[in-house]
């Protein structure tokens, strides 16, 4: 009998580690196949097999930064202000909202939380042309503020902050803090932000990486080529023309950098995150 | 693939949504982007939203011949996605002064009132374009929406040594070409002559022009829509029974497997237009020398008829104060010689001008093994015909897509699939408010 349990639990214990490891074949494949496309030379990119490396990443990273005058750089900038400001602000507004809206009753709270609730279920795309409309309405259409400001009050950031400090900030510890005499600021400050860390880094990353893949609100917003970051950029490699041969092996090259950075950001700021969310779970 | 499907939803959301705010949003004309205007201050500033590679090069040598008009080249991306982008910055009242317009969506600007007619200004420089490319910026009216820049007449392209190899002709006729496709079947069954794309409207619109379709015509104020004409279906049904037949593959152009079999020498032809050395080159980089190019083969012996696949015009937009000047700069980069020996040489256009035409000397590097390669290219350019696009290419386009998609799944007819387009044009523009001739 015992025998029989042990043959019946061992498969289906092996499940839930198949089903992951199909999902990161799922995820890491297309990553695997761009590193491997980016090695490619023009001449190799459409006639050796598809997961056989090539000789040319080296020339294709040279001829992408040589690309009008290294017009690559500019774009990676300019998605570094947009994701890395973009997603500061926006951690700093949800937090500071999370941390109201789960510590203090004020009328109209619920009102605003629901309506932060109906906005999550607003897909971003669809805001983009209204948006570029009301931008254009008030000059700021083709600016840096035009890509930055529509990414800054995010509803899904605020309602993770909220629900983060209702859990992680005890009312006790605010209401010590008041009998010691400290300010709201100075509690929000010194007590609130700090315990709420993990979850802001959390929403620091779901907001980068998100303004880092964004593509509709920049390709509607900016008219100038400079202001571009790097998916609308590449973009205009890929669609240049059809009397063009269209620039796959820089696309592909670039497309492989911009990768790097998301991946450095996550492996570093996961340390971060766990050794926060472990730290709460022995206290 | 994922950069189609992406623009074609992209184009989908613009169109969308524009249709959506058509008459809600008041356009002022007072845009960010322009600069206030005061007779005699300083340079006038225009920008100017194009794709060709190096523009800025060609306009750097125009601003410094022009100190007091200064052009600000602002590189998009081409295609649909470029024309939604456009109608949704001129709806939002900050268009660009001068934007690249495909001859295909040049209808539906001047259908949202988004250029300007520049009738007067370009009389001068009329006679330097053929009629029938005159004819795509006027649509058949006495108003002039844009001036011609680069034209894609059509040729057909083939791998000449494998037609020696198999012993094939340059086929004259289109009964030459189905004719030609079946011996290379018989002699190796791993190679087609040609394949028909579901997925490349524009070419199987260039074929039904040389063919001598006439898929819309203004009369008055209203529009004759006939995409299924007796030419267009001539056209569809001599592609369906080849395809049916089995002696022309089905494979879309533009796709990895395209791209293979044109290196490996799987795919003898391509019926394409004259930019397709750049595509070539960039695709096909093996096959350097193998290829050549023909006139495309004709559907009575003796004519010289071919369509038109691509090519672009410059338009101005209808809100700009800066009209006169706008149109200086856009006569200027499309007539002048050495504006347009820049073109040719830095942007890689085939130019529309007769003239430059002509004048084009040495052979496209991955062509060099046939010395009058523009030669050809003139003289094709001389016979071809194309016709009034309609102010919703867009619409026909899908269809065509969705349409022959389906034939070649089913293997239904392809004339079902023209008429399948024809009233899904129809639908939509009795939907957008346009007039129609029975």
């Amino acid at each position: 009998m015992a025998a029989h349990t042990v043959r019946v639990r061992r498969p289906w214990g092996v499940v839930p580690t198949g089903l992951l490891l199909l999902g990161a074949l799922y995820c890491l494949f297309p990553v695997c196949w761009v590193l491997i496309a980016a090695t490619k030379s023009p001449g190799e990119l459409f006639t050796t097999s598809t997961l056989a490396f090539g000789t040319g990443f080296f020339d294709n990273v040279a001829e992408l930064f040589a690309y009008r005058d290294g017009v690559f750089w500019l774009w990676a900038g300019n998605t570094l202000l947009y994701a890395g400001g973009g997603a500061l602000l926006s951690t700093a507004v949800s937090a500071v909202s999370g941390y109201a809206l789960a510590k203090y009753r004020f009328p109209g709270r619920n009102l605003i939380f629901n309506l932060l609730i109906g906005g999550i279920l607003v897909p971003s795309v669809v805001l983009a042309i209204p948006q570029y409309l009301l931008f254009s309405k008030i000059g700021l259409a083709d600016s840096h503020w035009a890509v930055l400001l529509p990414q800054i009050l995010h509803p899904y950031g605020i309602y993770l902050a909220r629900v983060y400090a209702t859990a992680a900030i005890p009312d006790s510890m605010l209401e010590a803090g008041r009998i010691d005499g400290a300010s709201e600021g100075r509690l929000m400050t010194r007590v609130a932000l700090p315990m709420m860390v993990p979850g802001m880094v959390t929403i620091f990353l779901f907001q980068f990486v998100a303004i880092w893949n964004n593509f509709l609100l920049p390709f509607i917003m900016l008219g100038d080529d400079g202001k571009f970051p790097l998916t609308v950029g590449l973009y205009t490699l890929l669609a240049a023309g059809a009397n063009q041969p269209a620039l796959y092996n820089l696309i592909l090259t670039g497309a492989f950098l911009s990768l790097i950075p998301l991946i450095v950001l996550f492996l570093t700021m996961q340390r971060y995150w766990k050794t926060d969310l472990s730290s709460g779970a022995v206290k | 693939m994922r950069a189609n499907r992406l623009g074609a939803a992209l184009a989908v959301v613009l169109t969308v949504t524009l249709a959506s705010c058509a008459s809600g949003e008041p356009a002022d004309g007072t845009g960010a982007a322009q600069s206030p205007t005061a007779a005699g201050s300083g340079p006038v500033k225009l920008t100017y939203w194009t794709w060709a590679p190096n523009m800025d090069k060609i306009v750097a040598v125009w601003n410094q011949a022009h100190p007091d008009i200064q052009v600000t080249v602002s590189k998009q991306a081409g295609g649909d996605d470029a024309a939604a982008k456009f109608l949704t910055a001129a709806k939002a009242g900050n268009p660009p002064e001068l934007v690249q317009a495909e001859y295909q969506h040049l209808p539906s600007f001047i259908a949202a009132d988004a250029v300007a007619d520049l009738k007067a200004e370009t009389a001068p420089v009329k006679g330097e374009f053929t009629e029938g490319l005159w004819g795509l910026v006027t649509l058949g009216t006495n108003a002039v929406y844009g001036i011609p820049q680069d034209s894609g007449p059509m040729m057909l392209f083939y791998r000449e040594d494998l037609f020696d190899k198999y012993g094939i002709e340059v086929p004259k006729t289109w009964q030459e070409y189905a004719e030609a496709a079946r011996t290379v079947r018989k002699k190796d069954p791993k190679v087609f002559l040609g394949t028909f794309s579901s997925k490349d409207p524009g070419a199987f619109t260039g074929l039904a022009q040389q063919a001598g379709a006439q898929w819309w015509s203004i009369s008055g104020e209203s529009w004759k829509v006939n995409v299924a004409d007796e030419p267009t279906r001539k056209v569809a049904d001599y592609w369906g029974a080849l395809v049916k037949e089995g002696v022309i593959d089905d494979m879309p152009y533009f796709t990895p497997e395209w791209n293979k079999a044109l290196n490996d020498g799987t795919l003898l032809t391509w019926p394409s237009a004259v930019w397709a050395p750049g595509v070539l080159s960039s695709n096909a980089p093996k096959a350097k020398g193998k290829w050549a190019v023909a006139p495309l083969p004709q559907w009575n012996a003796g004519e010289s008829h071919s369509g038109f696949w691509g090519g672009s015009s410059t338009a101005v937009s209808a809100k700009t104060p800066h009209k006169a000047a706008a149109v200086q700069f856009a006569t200027w980069l499309n007539t002048d010689p050495q504006a347009i020996g820049l073109l040719v040489k830095e942007a890689a256009i085939y130019p529309a001008a007769t003239k430059a035409q002509s004048s084009l000397g040495q052979a496209p590097d991955y062509f060099a093994n046939q010395a009058d390669f523009w030669q050809q290219a003139a003289a094709v350019s001389a016979g071809a015909r194309g016709f009034t696009f309609g102010p919703n290419v867009g619409v026909t386009y899908n269809a065509f897509k969705d349409g022959f998609d389906q034939a070649l799944r089913d293997g239904t007819p392809f004339s079902q699939a023209v008429q399948g387009m024809q009233d899904a044009t129809v639908a939509d523009m009795r939907k957008s408010g346009f007039q129609l001739a029975s």
